[in-house]
């Protein structure tokens, strides 16, 4: 899925002298404080770390609380999604005037009615809400269904995505990867320049939300910051 | 009121959303007429006629269905409206359709999360109104408030769920929300307790395991803020404590139809009344408890006890243990150990002879120890070969530390040691029968280097409560179990010079946690689970006998001194108020609470076995500190 980049990041985590006797954990609890919390130094969402200590000398700071900076190597996976990028989330509810998703089970997504292409049609069956589509009567999205849709705006405080199904490469994603041709004809020409062949190649390696990796050039991205962190 | 158009217009709902999109984006442009009159519909709340209350309803839903359009610069006033609403005010119609919007609201844009979560926080009280503000306890004690209550309620919790559905972080603002909203301690009683109560739902509710924990440490702070809000002097006035020692003297000396007498259930009545009437702080500090109590029960019931626990736990290793002397807020985890003292029984005292052993602040240490020493004095149901094991670690500190020191007595540098001891004393007197009664725990009692530390150079019998001291020289005596030194000469004395250097400003030696409890309706909670000092002491007074028997000190334990305190809890009804009440004060008579004056002697030299403090005040004299 796009939004989704690996980086290795050298980090200085500065730690509180009482916590000499159990480092490694004092590092992992400070690297988890990171999680789920938009930061601006990495650009993204951190989901996961893998620290690695570079070495056993600590850099004392000065002062009134000697805290020790323990220099570490960590890889992060960070999550950031940009506009237009495709995204792939779980519905969990419908309302005849939006669709909401949650993607990657961490981040509310909505998508407006007005960014609901015309092609779909709300319907309340026995009290169960779906979207159909027109034109193809087997494209329908339920509570449930994995939704690829892509990103107007991110909210980098509640990561909340607000997303548009205008496209015709967005709607539900277990149908579009069946049936490739039929929407890929439907697309037109204007739209496939606009989107690029590329990034419907990455679309087409995901199911079900879970990221494949056999396109690593494309997905994982290095890069090496800096931070100071105390 | 506003909107005379609308009540006249006839639409169908997709029609209705159109025209309220439309307000709003007009309102946008500039163009404020349909939007102010769906504010003003919005913001009538009194007395609303049937078909306000439909009209009402209508802009809700309408509202609802146009949230992607309201904007948080532009429909300030607007949202003012809606989340200035209460639930309270309006009837079930008006409640759905307003969750139902709030549900929309939160999950159309991340701006809103917070304020939708924070209008349901709020919504955990009653509003502030003069209508609930002066009728809110007499409402609720009608069929119709409490109905009102659940309803409310009801639907406050099921849309914090369903916004958690939309929104999965929202726990984590809801947690935020939850700590910041919480009453402050002069907040009156009933609302406090509510807010408690719902705070207890959310943690025993579906999204208890993202918000539990927070919600457990607030409440503990809460809990421990009351308590220390609660002077000492007001446990300890002195014709308080000095009446019951004098009561607890008559009782001890002949029977309990002394009690019924009509003067001392008076004067006893009135002593209680003046503790609790006339502190709020108590009052409310005791229904806090009272309802964290039955959560746990609750929790016990579900089995998630040990869970709830281990968050208690380290939230009391970080309040309570490090607060200057808690009184009350400690009896929750006493509570808890009393329900599955097999798991958390020992987690605490594990808890607390680590900090003792390898802590590094040694206030907290000699704290730590001396809740460890109550509680292992207190709790009934803990084994007694698990006491033996702890004490054992106890005494082997201590000797360890004496072994490599020579000096002569120094209070000040050696406190951490001399609190040991006194805690090896204190867990003897009111154990030694009960290890001596096991051949095992006997031998085990025995290899301890429990003479080694008390004839140390560092002189601890000199040192601590001469109380204790001599509580414990006379058991261990009568019992031919140490060989140990003179007894000092400060019989009958409560604290010594000595003792009170040791305790520091803080008068650590005079920490005993959990004394008996004097909160009301706590007392009951706690009562089944709790040894009184009269329930050892009347063991002792077997001590001629020859061969008492297990049974004997089990019965004892049981039946102290005429009350009868039953096994289990779970068998009593607690809400036999009366009854309940009697054994309250009956049981305030065992407490012996020592005279202010401390050169006071409590008891004839006869009798000083008696005066084994079961509550200890502490010194508050100007002096000490």
């Amino acid at each position: 899925m796009a939004g989704l980049e690996e980086c290795e990041a050298n980090l200085v985590v500065y730690l509180h002298p009482s916590k000499a006797k159990c480092a490694d954990d004092a590092i992992l609890s400070e690297l988890s404080s990171l999680l789920f919390t938009y930061n601006e130094t990495f650009g993204g969402v951190v989901l996961a770390y893998d620290p690695k200590i570079r070495s056993n000398l600590a850099k004392i700071l000065p002062g009134v609380y000697p805290f020790f900076g323990v220099q570490l190597k960590a890889k992060l996976l960070l999550f950031n999604p940009k506009p237009d990028m495709v995204l792939e989330g779980e519905v969990v509810k419908l309302t005849p005037h939006s669709i909401h998703a949650v993607v990657l089970g961490f981040s509310s997504a909505v998508i407006a009615d007005d960014d609901i292409r015309d092609e779909f049609k709300h319907k309340s069956k026995s009290g169960e809400e779906v979207y159909f589509s027109r034109t193809n009567r087997k494209h329908k999205i339920k509570v449930g269904t994995i939704l690829r849709f892509s990103v107007k705006s991110f909210d980098e405080e509640i990561l909340h995505i607000s997303g548009s199904l205008l496209a015709h490469h967005t709607g539900c994603a277990r149908w579009l990867d069946k049936n490739l041709d039929e929407w890929s004809r439907a697309d037109s020409t204007a739209t496939k320049r606009a989107t690029g062949d590329g990034k419907q190649e990455n679309d087409r390696l995901m199911i079900d939300g879970e990221t494949s990796l056999q396109n690593d050039e494309q997905i994982v991205k290095s890069k090496k910051r800096r931070k100071g962190h105390t | 009121m506003g909107a005379p158009d609308m009540d006249e217009l006839c639409f169908t709902d997709s029609e209705l959303d159109l025209h309220v999109r439309n307000a709003l984006n007009a309102a946008i442009q500039g163009d404020c007429d349909f939007y102010n009159q769906l504010v003003a519909v919005i913001h009538h709340k009194e007395r609303l006629s049937a078909e306000e209350v439909a009209l009402l309803v209508t802009c809700l839903k309408a509202v609802a269905g146009a949230v992607s359009c309201i904007h948080i610069v532009h429909h300030r006033s607007l949202l003012a409206a809606i989340l200035g609403m209460s639930l309270w005010d309006y009837g079930t119609d008006v409640m759905d359709a307003l969750v139902e919007l709030l549900v929309s609201l939160a999950s159309s844009n991340g701006e809103y999360v917070d304020l939708c979560l924070e209008m349901l926080v709020v919504n955990f009280m009653p509003p502030d109104t003069p209508y609930y503000a002066s009728n809110f306890m007499e409402l609720l004690k009608q069929p119709r408030g409490l109905s009102k209550k659940t309803q409310v309620l009801d639907r406050v919790h099921s849309t914090l769920k369903d916004i958690s559905n939309v929104v999965p972080l929202s726990p984590l603002r809801l947690e935020k929300i939850l700590r910041d909203q919480m009453p402050k301690i002069f907040t009156k009683e009933p609302i406090m307790a509510m807010y408690v109560e719902n705070m207890l739902r959310l943690e025993s509710g579906a999204m208890g395991e993202l918000v539990g924990s927070t919600v457990l440490v607030t409440i503990m702070d809460r809990l421990i803020e009351l308590d220390v809000e609660i002077a000492w002097e007001d446990i300890l006035q002195d014709d308080f404590h000095k009446g019951i020692f004098d009561m607890e003297l008559e009782d001890f000396e002949g029977s309990a139809d002394h009690i019924e007498q009509d003067g001392y259930e008076l004067t006893r009545e009135a002593l209680i009344q003046r503790f609790f009437c006339g502190n709020l702080v108590a009052e409310k500090l005791d229904s806090l408890m009272v309802l964290t109590f039955e959560h746990l029960k609750s929790c016990f019931e579900n089995g998630r006890l040990v869970q709830v626990y281990e968050i208690l736990l380290q939230s009391f290793q970080k309040t309570v243990l490090t607060a200057y002397k808690s009184k009350f807020a400690q009896f929750v985890m006493f509570y808890a150990c009393s329900l599955d003292p097999e798991n958390c029984g020992q987690m605490l005292a594990n808890a607390l002879i680590d900090i003792f052993v390898g802590g590094v602040n040694p206030e907290w240490r000699m704290s730590s120890v001396a809740y460890l020493a109550s509680y292992l004095a207190r709790a009934k149901c803990i084994p007694v070969s698990f006491v033996a094991a702890i004490l054992e670690r106890v005494v082997n500190w201590c000797f360890s530390y004496c072994k490599n020191q020579d000096g002569d007595i120094n209070p000040k540098a050696h406190k951490v040691f001399y609190a040991g001891c006194q805690a090896t004393m204190y867990v003897l007197c009111f154990r030694m029968k009960q290890m001596l009664a096991v051949p095992r725990l006997k031998s085990q009692l025995q290899l301890m280097r429990i003479d080694d530390i008390l004839g140390h150079p560092l002189r601890p019998l000199q040192v601590c409560l001469p109380s204790i001291v001599e509580e414990f020289l006379r058991l261990a005596k009568a019992n031919h179990i140490f060989s140990l030194p003179e007894t000092p000469d400060d019989h009958g004395l409560l604290e010594s010079e000595h003792s009170r250097v040791f305790g520091g400003i803080e008068r650590l030696d005079m920490f005993f946690p959990f004394d008996p409890c004097l909160l009301r309706k706590c007392d009951r909670y706690i009562r089944p689970n709790y040894v009184y000092w009269s329930m050892v002491r009347s063991t002792y007074d077997e001590d001629d006998e020859e061969g008492t028997s297990d049974e004997d000190i089990a019965d004892a334990y049981d039946h102290g001194n005429g009350i009868s305190i039953p096994d289990d809890g779970s068998d009593r009804s607690y809400d036999e108020g009366n009854s309940d009440a009697d054994e309250f004060d009956c049981a305030l008579d065992k407490m012996s609470i020592t005279p202010r004056d401390s050169s006071h002697k409590f008891g004839g030299r006869m009798q000083r076995f008696v005066q084994m403090p079961s509550k200890i005040r502490p010194s508050m004299s100007p002096e000490s500190l």
